[in-house]
């Protein structure tokens, strides 16, 4: 809760298309997440969230105002400096799982590894740890299509802590499961940021997802409309 | 990181075959074609020389009638003044650095035994034309000089001769009719086979000039006159001396070209030897153009599968790989995949060739040097062709590409 400052938004805009026809995503954001923080954003579709979570995984550039990442300004830096911080720092955990196809878990958890130049063996060790991390002993060589969809994610989680990042940025992780393992995968992230101290910032739309992190940010029309932390945290 | 790479490209081969196979086959095809055009082409080129050495090497012919040109056809014309017994007494007596003159006067006469006939290559000439054509008996004996001085009916025959007539039999002393002659067989000469331009050499008769003059053509003509050079003689340096010696000997004055011509053949094996290299070369360039379809093959199916994996494309960014990891990972596909068209296109040339050396008994030629190129040409190839698509792929926008589907 009271670690340092990892991310920070100083009046941070992101506009679409030009003149009449212009589309503000993010319209002067001010936003802080200190490290170790869980931090769930909610609010309407279209709002702004994914443009924000895109900014914070340093995908994504503002348009105007700047985003500091560890104190970098990771907004003005270019592709390449960007996808090194991405592979240092940052997992990424999207809804659609996004793992690559006709490919074994433990070969989707050893991608991030491969853009550090592991050694084969190294990364082999640590995919198969990682993937020990997420509960998903025994089924390292089965490919997505031979995984459930919350194995899946789990796959997915597993690839984005192998690196052991200091944040994770999941949009909407729990979107295409149904409760039981909606909350499986919730027990996963509320352990890996109370374990490991990862940072995490995840959009829901489901308040009792919400209810996992300590803080809700509420963003509507490219604006936060609400930020304050949470009174009861889900338990276990 | 490349062996991975290598190694990822080869399962996304395996993971398409019946496309890769398709994409393959522009290479498959170009490289196969070029490799058997370029090693059937230097086995003809093989052959061709083989051929025309055994027409002699080092062996100058004498033909009447001006030549029609430099290598060309000359000595056809007969309305000219013929060679005779003069320009080969002249030449004997005076030519320096030659092995054997020897005259030859020929006709396709039909050859008799009891009820066998054949039409053979029947040539009249002395005990010299064996070392000027470099031909050799096999058993028997040469004409003796009082056969060749007085035009005996004797006579040495070639082996689809004796096999027409005489089986596997032994035809020394029979005696067959060549032009309603008789001519006793005094010696079998080696088997020749073949030349490249489809002529049995083993289809000949030979008997001295003199027989042949009287009692087939009827005239004392020579028809032509082989002049084979000694070892130290280049053919170049003798071939002016017997020029020399013949227009003194015809009496050509100094302001009239030659009324006769002569043939070096090594100059004209070198000619056809070089004509067939250049033959196949341009076949091999044609052969080449099927190369370049091939790489706009792989250009097409490198663009579909950088669109087919925008998303994966995406994942690979957006977990930290650089532009260029996307861009080699592309490239190494295209020329793996090129490569392996290389191969096989290589593997199915060599095998076209062979059969091809099989059917035209022409020698199986395959050079290193070719399959080397072949397989440098289609990696690049797959490089050039690949370099667009992949740097496509590597431009993308990651979250683009992360919500492409
Ligand atoms: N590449 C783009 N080009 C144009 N407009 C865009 C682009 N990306 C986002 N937008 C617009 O920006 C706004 C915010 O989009 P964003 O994806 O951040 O919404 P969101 O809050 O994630 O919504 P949802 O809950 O549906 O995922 C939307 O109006 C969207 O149409
Ligand atoms: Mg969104």
């Amino acid at each position: 809760m009271s670690g340092s400052l990892l991310i920070t938004f100083d009046k941070v805009w992101k506009s679409y298309g030009q003149g009449e026809a212009t589309v503000h995503a993010l319209a002067g954001v001010d936003l802080a997440i200190r490290s170790g923080e869980f931090v769930a954003i909610m609010g309407p579709s279209g709002s702004g969230k994914s443009t924000a979570m895109n900014i914070i995984g340093c995908l994504d550039t503002p348009t105007a105002g700047t985003y500091s990442f560890m104190g970098i300004d990771a907004g003005r830096l270019d592709r390449n400096r960007r996808a090194m911080l991405r592979n240092l720092y940052v997992g990424f955990v999207f809804q659609g799982y996004n793992l690559l196809p006709r490919t074994t878990a433990v070969e989707n958890v050893e991608l991030p590894l491969i853009y550090r130049g592991a050694a084969a063996r190294e990364r082999h060790d640590l995919a198969m740890k990682a993937l020990a991390e997420v509960g998903l002993v025994g089924r390292e060589h089965h490919t997505p299509a031979e995984l459930s969809g919350g194995q899946q994610q789990r796959v997915a989680i597993a690839r984005a802590i192998v690196t052991r990042p200091t944040l994770l940025v999941a949009d909407e992780p729990t979107g295409n499961l149904d409760t039981a393992r909606t909350h499986e995968i919730m027990e996963l992230l509320t352990r890996l940021n109370t374990e490991l101290g990862l940072t995490i910032a995840m959009v829901t739309h489901e308040a009792d997802v919400a209810a996992y992190a300590e803080r809700t940010i509420r963003f509507l029309d490219g604006h936060v409309a609400s930020d304050a932390v949470n009174l009861e945290v889900a338990q276990p | 990181m490349i062996w991975e790479t290598v190694r990822l490209s080869l399962l996304s081969v395996r993971r398409n075959v019946l496309r890769s196979f398709l994409t393959l086959l522009g290479i498959v095809i170009g490289v196969a074609a070029v490799i058997a055009m370029l090693t059937i082409g230097s086995g003809t080129t093989e052959k061709v020389k083989a051929d025309i050495s055994k027409l002699g090497s080092n062996l100058l012919v004498v033909r009447p009638g001006r030549p029609a040109g430099p290598g060309g056809p000359g000595g056809l014309d007969q309305a000219t003044n013929p060679l005779g017994s003069k320009e080969l007494a002249a030449l004997v007596a005076h030519l320096s650095g030659a092995r054997a003159i020897s005259p030859a006067s020929q006709k396709q006469v039909r050859v008799i035994f009891g009820t066998e006939s054949l039409t053979s290559g029947v040539t009249g000439t002395d005990s010299a034309y064996l070392d000027a054509r470099d031909w050799k008996l096999v058993s028997g004996r040469p004409f003796s000089d009082s056969e060749i001085r007085s035009g005996t009916g004797v006579c040495l025959i070639g082996e689809t001769v004796r096999q027409q007539f005489f089986g596997a039999g032994d035809p020394e002393g029979e005696i067959i009719r060549v032009n309603r002659t008789s001519c006793k067989i005094v010696g079998l000469l080696e088997p020749k086979g073949y030349t490249g331009f489809g002529q049995d050499q083993d289809n000949v008769v030979l008997m001295p000039l003199a027989a042949y003059q009287r009692r087939i053509a009827g005239n004392r003509d020579i028809d032509s006159i082989y002049v084979a050079a000694d070892d130290r003689t280049p053919t170049t340096e003798l071939l002016p001396r017997v020029e020399d010696i013949l227009r003194d000997a015809r009496r050509i004055p100094p302001d009239r070209e030659d009324d006769f011509s002569i043939r070096d053949m090594t100059q004209i094996a070198d000619a056809m030897a070089s004509a067939t290299t250049t033959m196949t070369g341009m076949l091999g360039a044609v052969a080449g153009v099927s190369l370049l379809v091939g790489g706009i093959g792989i250009m097409n199916i490198m663009l579909v599968s950088v669109t087919e994996r925008t998303r994966e494309i995406g994942i690979r960014l957006a977990i930290g790989a650089h532009e260029k990891h996307i861009l080699i990972q592309f490239l190494v596909e295209a020329t793996v995949l090129s490569l392996l068209g290389g191969i096989i296109g290589i593997l199915i040339g060599l095998a076209l060739a062979g059969l091809a050396s099989l059917t035209l008994a022409i020698p199986f030629a395959p050079s290193l040097a070719v399959i080397l190129l072949a397989v440098g040409f289609s990696a690049l190839i797959g490089m050039v062709f690949g370099f667009f698509p992949a740097l496509r792929g590597a431009r993308l926008d990651p979250i683009d590409a992360l919500r492409h589907e």
